[in-house]
């Protein structure tokens, strides 16, 4: 059996809460117990709560494989890019350093590279992937292209993915929001705070250390500026 | 190569459909079992609530059977031990228990011993503590965790509807118009609703969120309310000031189906839009929109949990949500609801069916004859025998310290860690004549104990749990108790058998606990009558009321499906009797006014800034649980004290440095989180650890005069840069 073709997977970072539970789930697997596959990282904590999953993206042309010199990462016919076949994997670390997505990992230990491989022990039997299953805001999906369409309006699926020179198509999609949003998300409690939002959220240096009079002067003039204790 | 199944690791001998055994969601999951021990999961994706979605406790709940601190036998306190305890034959365990509950009866009277629950326990479970308190021990003095959870909510849908329940399912907040979110870190403490949030959304609605910090799903949201902790009355109150002076309001919904407007609306008269924004911290510019978008909806839903109701004023602050549903008149339909989101399992069944001091099963009151009567008589006990209504949790301690009661009975309940100004617990449990605690952990509090009884792990039982949509679900046995370890209802019959009072505690199986709690149920506001587990297998989930003869005729019957949505027009219940949708005789609703008092112990010149505690997506309740289980500990190893960077640059702390919040209560030193998403008077602790790192050292007993509900979402706080490191820094101790 192979992963049936009508079916793919979508992720929309927009969603994404931070929770784990893909993380978590993913290490349950059989496969690679213990060990995550998913990356999911905070984008800045100290500015914002925004988390984003990262999952392998299943290049159509996996720059991974091409750049493995021992040929030990393989793509099924069903497009799923496998993690490196352990008697040919030398752990060299080559697709680590090329994925433009930064998805490879190499484990010293057990000298070889592992990743996501869609949960391929599932997607191939008709199941979703364990981190699509358990996601509690449906960050990660897996359905079809009529079901992501019915169920989010509001984005829109990409898959193709420009990194300098590089053009990449993947397997998963990315949810695009179909119009940017009309105002940043929400990062920094006291622009909420202020009866005239800025725009954007007063970064950490200028706060915590004026360094010109002008800094230190539009601090005065702000009246949310000094906290109130 | 494709097709090719990897077969790596044991297999299961079976997958046992249950639920998760943590928060009010209670998410289906399947346990994978082989050789009586659970040894993973696996989605169930039919189960309609969460359809296979999971945070990262259901994920990892699993580990926790096999965990090397399973209690497997009775254990005493023994000073000549290492651990200070020694395990005992479980039937030496019961039979002191027994003698010394006896002892103290007969010294100082039924009422010297107290009985602590929880709302983690299956229904059965509740139903039968508040028996065997009342009947077996005939001590008034039984009170629950849920004290600490949902009572504030209770109170004020009491007062305002007559009943207590989420009034729809999820499924119907999916094209609704407006959300409004009123203190709930929903992402993090009920993380699968976040998924019909963000549906909502996509389908139109927008998003309110209501809350001192920006929670990760108040990162996206359409409007942002950064609330002072503890202003939330004063919100609603302005805001339904600005829906009054725009005429944003429901007049045909107001006329028919309630009571006691005006009352509220001459309240609200003084909640300017400049005072509201003065003494909220959120911006005039801000209530306007809230009010706006509120007042000019179609449908909408209004959530709330702890973030308002964890208040001296918490019932004011739910009441004061209720006055904005009611206003808008969007209640009992498809698209429109309201409800507050509970934190533990059994969050609803557990505060329905009497463990709670001053109620009876059915959501009966305890000082009403009629109902006395009729429990006594499923009791086959004299009414005059029941005793009166009993004090809440943290009372009861009061009384412990003034020496009113001498024993307690504690299960399902970690007090040291989750109470309030717990220097004052721990002192009140040494002071016990004879403590006894029910547990598969040996938790915080169980070290005072004198007996600890291995109780029962949710997987190794059966019973009914009523999750946060008012949705009865079945929780299945995976496997048995280990070692002398047994079902917590056999350990409480057990001791009624010991005490030569076994009268009433004989049942064989949670299935026939359940059968008198439906006979017990009936007739009462929340009415299980018409429930059976098989129903309830069928179904996938009941929604109480639900009845075993037709309300209106009192014909038997047996198909009652339940009642997904409350207070629909032209619904008939049994305290209405056909006059209006809600519980009440006229069948209308009822405006409260729901005023604003600022907290007790608020910040001050001594104490400046707010401190509010909370949880952590990794972490449940005391931690009990979840501080033995790897890679959740993993995922947040321990508190730390978020603070804005302004405040840090104000105090000279920078991300990651020893911080020391200090409080009239008492000090602690946690590492210092810096980050923009709290508002900068305010710094946010979770709860979840014990001893040095506990934040219930600093939070003030202060408590709500109607739900008892003690303050945990604010009280006046100092923080300071620690000088040196605390001493557990250094030291390699266990997580608990």
């Amino acid at each position: 059996m192979a992963k049936p073709d009508y079916l793919h997977f979508f992720i929309d970072p927009n969603r994404c809460i931070g929770c784990q539970a893909c993380v978590q789930a993913c290490s349950e697997c059989d496969t690679h117990r213990g060990e995550s596959m998913i990356h999911l990282e905070y984008v800045n904590r100290p500015e914002s709560v925004q988390t984003v999953p990262v999952v392998c993206m299943h290049c159509e042309q996996p720059t991974c494989a091409e750049v493995c010199p021992a040929d030990a990462i393989k793509r099924t016919g069903d497009g799923v890019v496998q993690s490196a076949r352990k008697p040919r994997c030398i752990a060299c670390g080559n697709c680590v350093v090329a994925c433009p997505f930064g998805v490879p990992e190499l484990y010293e230990d057990r000298k070889i590279m592992m990743k996501c491989d869609m949960c391929y022990d599932r997607t191939s039997v008709g199941k979703k992937p364990m981190c699509a299953t358990v996601c509690p805001s449906q960050a990660l999906f897996f359905g079809s292209r009529e079901q992501i369409e019915q169920l989010r309006p509001l984005s829109t699926p990409v898959n193709t993915f420009q990194f300098g020179n590089q053009t990449i198509t993947t397997q998963v999609y990315a949810m695009v929001p179909r119009k940017l949003a009309n105002r940043p998300s929400h990062v920094d409690v006291t622009a909420a705070m202020n009866e005239h939002p800025r725009s954007r959220a007063v970064s950490l240096k200028v706060v915590s250390t004026p360094t010109t009079p002008a800094d230190a002067a539009a601090l005065d003039a702000d009246p949310f500026a000094e906290i109130e204790v | 190569m494709t097709g090719v199944r990897l077969s790596t690791s044991v297999e299961p001998e079976r997958l046992v459909k249950t639920h998760c055994c943590f928060c009010g969601q209670q998410c289906g999951i399947q346990l994978k079992v082989r050789d009586n021990q659970v040894i993973g999961f696996e989605p169930w994706e039919e189960f309609p609530f969460n359809r296979g979605m999971l945070c990262p406790k259901g994920v990892k709940r699993y580990l926790q059977g096999s965990h090397p601190d399973r209690l497997t036998t009775a254990f005493r306190r023994d000073s000549s031990s290492a651990s200070g305890f020694s395990p005992m034959p479980y039937h030496q365990a019961i039979a002191r228990v027994a003698s010394e509950i006896e002892r103290i009866q007969q010294a100082h009277g039924a009422g010297a011993i107290a009985v602590l629950g929880g709302a983690s326990l299956t229904t059965e479970k509740t139903y039968l503590l508040g028996k065997f308190a009342r009947v077996c021990l005939k001590t008034p003095f039984i009170d629950y965790n849920g004290r600490l959870c949902m009572v504030s909510a209770g109170a004020a849908n009491k007062k305002a509807f007559g009943i207590d329940r989420t009034t729809n399912p999820w499924s119907d907040m999916v094209g609704t118009d407006v959300i409004w979110v009123a203190g709930s870190n929903v992402a993090e403490c009920s993380p699968i609703t976040t998924n019909y949030i963000w549906q909502a959304r996509e389908q139109g609605a927008k998003i309110i969120i209501q809350d001192p910090r920006i929670t990760p799903a108040a990162r996206t949201c359409d409007l942002y309310l950064p609330v002072k902790p503890g202003r939330d009355a004063a919100l609603f109150a302005g805001v339904l000031q600005i829906m009054i002076e725009r005429n944003w309001l429901d007049h045909a919904f107001i006329d028919e189906h309630t009571v006691g407007f005006d009352q509220v609306a001459e309240y609200c008269q003084s909640w300017t839009l400049s005072r509201t924004a003065d003494v909220t911290g959120v911006p005039q510019r801000a209530l306007m929109q809230a009010a706006e978008w509120w007042g000019t909806a179609k449908t909408s839903f209004l959530f709330h949990a702890r973030g308002i109701e964890h208040h001296s004023n918490g019932v004011q602050n739910a009441l004061g949500t209720i006055n904005l549903v009611l206003a808008s008149g969007r209640i009992g339909k498809p698209k429109s609801g309201y409800g507050t989101i509970v934190g533990q399992a059994n969050g609803q069944g557990g505060r329905e069916h009497g463990q709670k001091c001053d109620q009876l099963p059915g959501w009966r009151d305890i000082s009403n004859p009629e109902h006395r009567r009729y429990i006594a008589g499923v009791w086959g006990v004299d009414e005059q025998e029941l005793p009166a209504a009993g004090v809440d949790a943290y009372e009861l301690f009061r009384k412990i310290d003034r020496g009113e009661i001498k024993g307690l009975l504690s299960i399902c309940f970690n007090p040291k860690v989750s109470l309030p100004d717990n220097t004052f617990i721990t002192r009140c449990l040494e002071k016990l004549e004879f403590y006894t605690a029910i547990d598969f952990f040996m938790n915080d509090s169980a070290w005072h104990a004198d007996i600890v009884l291995p109780g029962s792990l949710q997987e190794e039982d059966e019973g009914t749990v009523t999750q946060v949509e008012g949705r009865i679900i079945k929780i299945n046995k995976a496997v048995a108790c280990p070692g002398e370890a047994r079902e917590d209802w056999r350990i409480l019959q057990d001791i009624a058998q010991a005490l030569g009072r076994p009268r009433g505690f004989t049942f064989e199986h949670p299935r026939e606990i359940f059968e008198e709690l439906r006979v017990a149920s009936k007739g009462g506001v929340a009415d299980y009558s018409g429930v059976t587990y098989e129903k309830i297998t069928q179904q996938l989930g009941v929604f109480w009321p639900c009845y075993s003869e037709d309300p209106r005729t009192g014909a038997p019957i047996d198909d009652h499906l339940g009642t997904p949505r409350l207070f629909e027009r032209g619904s008939y219940n049994p305290v209405a009797k056909g006059n209006g949708p809600f519980y009440f005789p006229d069948g209308r609703a009822r405006f409260n006014v729901a005023e604003y008092r600022p907290p007790v112990d608020d910040a001050c010149d001594e104490y400046p800034i707010y401190l509010t505690t909370g949880r952590v997506i990794s972490q449940f309740l005391s931690g009990t649980q979840t501080r033995r289980i790897g890679p959740l500990v993993h995922q947040y190893p321990e508190p730390r004290i978020e603070m804005h960077p302004r405040l840090a640059a104000k105090l000279g702390i920078a991300d990651g440095e020893w911080a020391t919040a200090e409080t009239r209560r008492g000090a602690l030193t946690l590492r210092a989180q810096v980050v923009t998403t709290i508002r900068p008077d305010t710094v946010f602790i979770p709860y979840h650890w014990a001893g040095p790192k506990s934040a219930n050292q600093l939070t003030v007993a202060a408590q709500d005069p109607i739900s008892k509900i003690p303050q945990y979402k604010v009280c006046g706080c100092r923080v300071r840069k620690a000088g040196a490191p605390p001493d557990y820094a250094t030291v390699l101790e266990p997580q608990q």
